[in-house]
């Protein structure tokens, strides 16, 4: 009798739950793993500049580049609106750290083919490591008619070219910082003082507002003596909205140009006389290539 | 006394048939918003739960990051905008088997299955009630389920310029194949 009380109170025992929700949860545990940082900017350009961010695996990004007349215009520019410079691209993403763009800006007639891709993503977890490194470098070129028919010129000539090394830390969930060494090179320039390649240091930020927009600024510092001499640095300040999928960009700035290429050894604007201007730019995104899961 | 040896032994033997442990780490979750303007559709396949047959319990976690966008773009804002996967990495759900008595878990065979729980996501917990089936094979048990969540009950809320595109309602699809553990 004792004997099949015990068995009965043993078998109580057993069938009583052992495991906790708590402990069925502890099941999962695993090592800490590597926490890639992302959307350390909301889109491929912190305003004018390029920005650690590229387009994911598949999906290309068509963007329109606007820029108005500067304000200090007057009235009769309607305060710049009558003029407008524009740069329509394309920016594709190979793989979720290679991109490939080309675009066309009224501006100079320049054509640009350009590649931007990750060196380093900044991470978390297992990996620590505080910023991202990315390279972007662009062939620009030239296609204005040729000035003087009497001279030979070579195609070469048309050819400008940008490399920029990108530097970037999100510090904040609100806040991200970047710097972005950069070299322009221009193949032929209007006479002999004028300087080949330019060096300059872009640094630049986004702060966010509210979760969907972020107020963003940008400024390039021109090292070259000549080029400082005669132009002025460039300043952008504006605003990134995004739309549920998609980013328009809105902001105040001192260049006409828009690609790198332009605005780094090329802007005429002065902020102090109020040479600034509207531009905005509008992006759309395609997923041209699809993620497996999502073939259908 | 050899008696009541014997019996222990028969407890301890029959014990481990009855508190059977199944899980995996690559369940199946996919969550589908379909509002007017945009279909948005995700999929996470690296879906963690643990189920314990013999009392019930079942659980679940999900890394938020491991859900799969369409457009790469969308992933980012799900988790920068929406559900904070910095700040609440993971979704858990703690839950019970309210009619564990009508399933058999050592026949196979097809069971409806009426789960109670919490779930958490975004760092609010709501109960939860679920309805699936849970269909017991020779290798595993495979727990599928439909149900919609109101996003807004957990603190996540569509701001003016995306409605239309964003459901109120979204439907929530777990695909779970569990093994058990040995």
């Amino acid at each position: 009798m004792k004997q099949i009380i015990f068995v009965i109170i043993l078998t109580l025992l057993s069938n009583s739950p052992l495991f906790s929700q708590d402990s069925l949860m502890s099941l999962f545990d695993s090592p800490p793993q590597a926490i890639y940082t992302q959307a350390t900017f909301k889109t491929t350009r912190v305003v004018l500049g390029q920005s650690v961010e590229n387009p994911g695996k598949g999906n290309l990004i068509f963007v329109i580049q606007h820029h108005f007349g500067y304000v200090n215009k007057g009235a009769y520019d309607f305060f710049g609106l009558d003029q407008a410079t524009i740069r329509l691209g394309y920016e594709y993403g190979i793989t979720d750290w290679l991109m490939v763009g080309i675009g066309r800006s009224s501006y100079g007639k320049i054509y640009d083919g350009n590649i931007k891709m990750k060196i380093l993503r900044q991470s978390s977890g297992k990996k620590n490591l505080p910023f991202s490194v990315s390279y972007f470098g662009s062939i620009g070129i030239n296609t204005l008619r040729l000035p003087d028919k009497t001279i030979n010129y070579y195609f070469t000539n048309r050819l400008v070219y940008l490399n920029q090394i990108l530097v970037a830390r999100k510090l904040t969930p609100g806040i991200s910082l970047q710097i972005s060494p950069s070299l322009v090179h221009r193949n032929l320039v209007e006479t002999p003082l004028d300087d080949n390649n330019i060096w300059a240091l872009g640094a630049g930020g986004r702060s966010k507002i509210s979760k969907h927009t972020s107020f963003n600024a940008e400024y390039f510092y021109v090292f070259s003596k000549q080029t400082a001499s005669e132009f002025h640095n460039t300043f952008s300040v504006g605003f990134d909205v995004e739309t549920g999928g998609h980013v328009f960009q809105m902001y105040v700035s001192n260049s006409q140009g828009i690609t790198g290429q332009n605005f780094i050894p090329g802007t005429t604007g002065n902020w102090l006389t109020g040479d600034i201007l509207i531009g905005f730019n509008l992006t759309r995104t395609f997923v041209l290539n699809k993620p497996k899961d999502f073939k259908k | 006394m050899k008696k009541s040896i014997l019996s222990i032994l028969l407890v301890i033997l029959v014990t481990p048939l009855f508190a059977q442990r199944y899980m995996t780490k690559a369940g199946q979750v996919s969550f589908y918003s379909d509002a007017p303007l945009e279909k948005i559709e995700a999929l996470n396949k690296q879906v963690n739960c643990a189920m314990d047959t013999e009392s019930g319990l079942f659980v679940v976690k999900i890394l938020m990051r491991s859900f799969v966008f369409e457009k790469a773009l969308m992933q980012e804002h799900f988790n920068e905008e929406y559900v904070e996967s910095d700040k609440y990495p993971n979704a858990t759900f703690k839950g019970k088997i309210v009619n564990l008595k009508d399933i058999k878990f050592s026949s196979p065979g097809a069971y409806p299955a009426t789960i109670e729980g919490d779930l958490t996501i975004h760092g609010k917990t709501r109960p939860v009630k679920v309805k699936g089936v849970f269909t017991v094979t020779n290798d595993g048990i495979i727990a599928r389920a439909r149900f919609y969540l109101k996003i807004g009950d957990y603190g996540i809320s569509i701001p003016g310029a995306v409605t239309g595109k964003i459901a109120e309602k979204v439907e929530i699809t777990p695909d779970i194949y569990l093994k058990p553990l040995k």
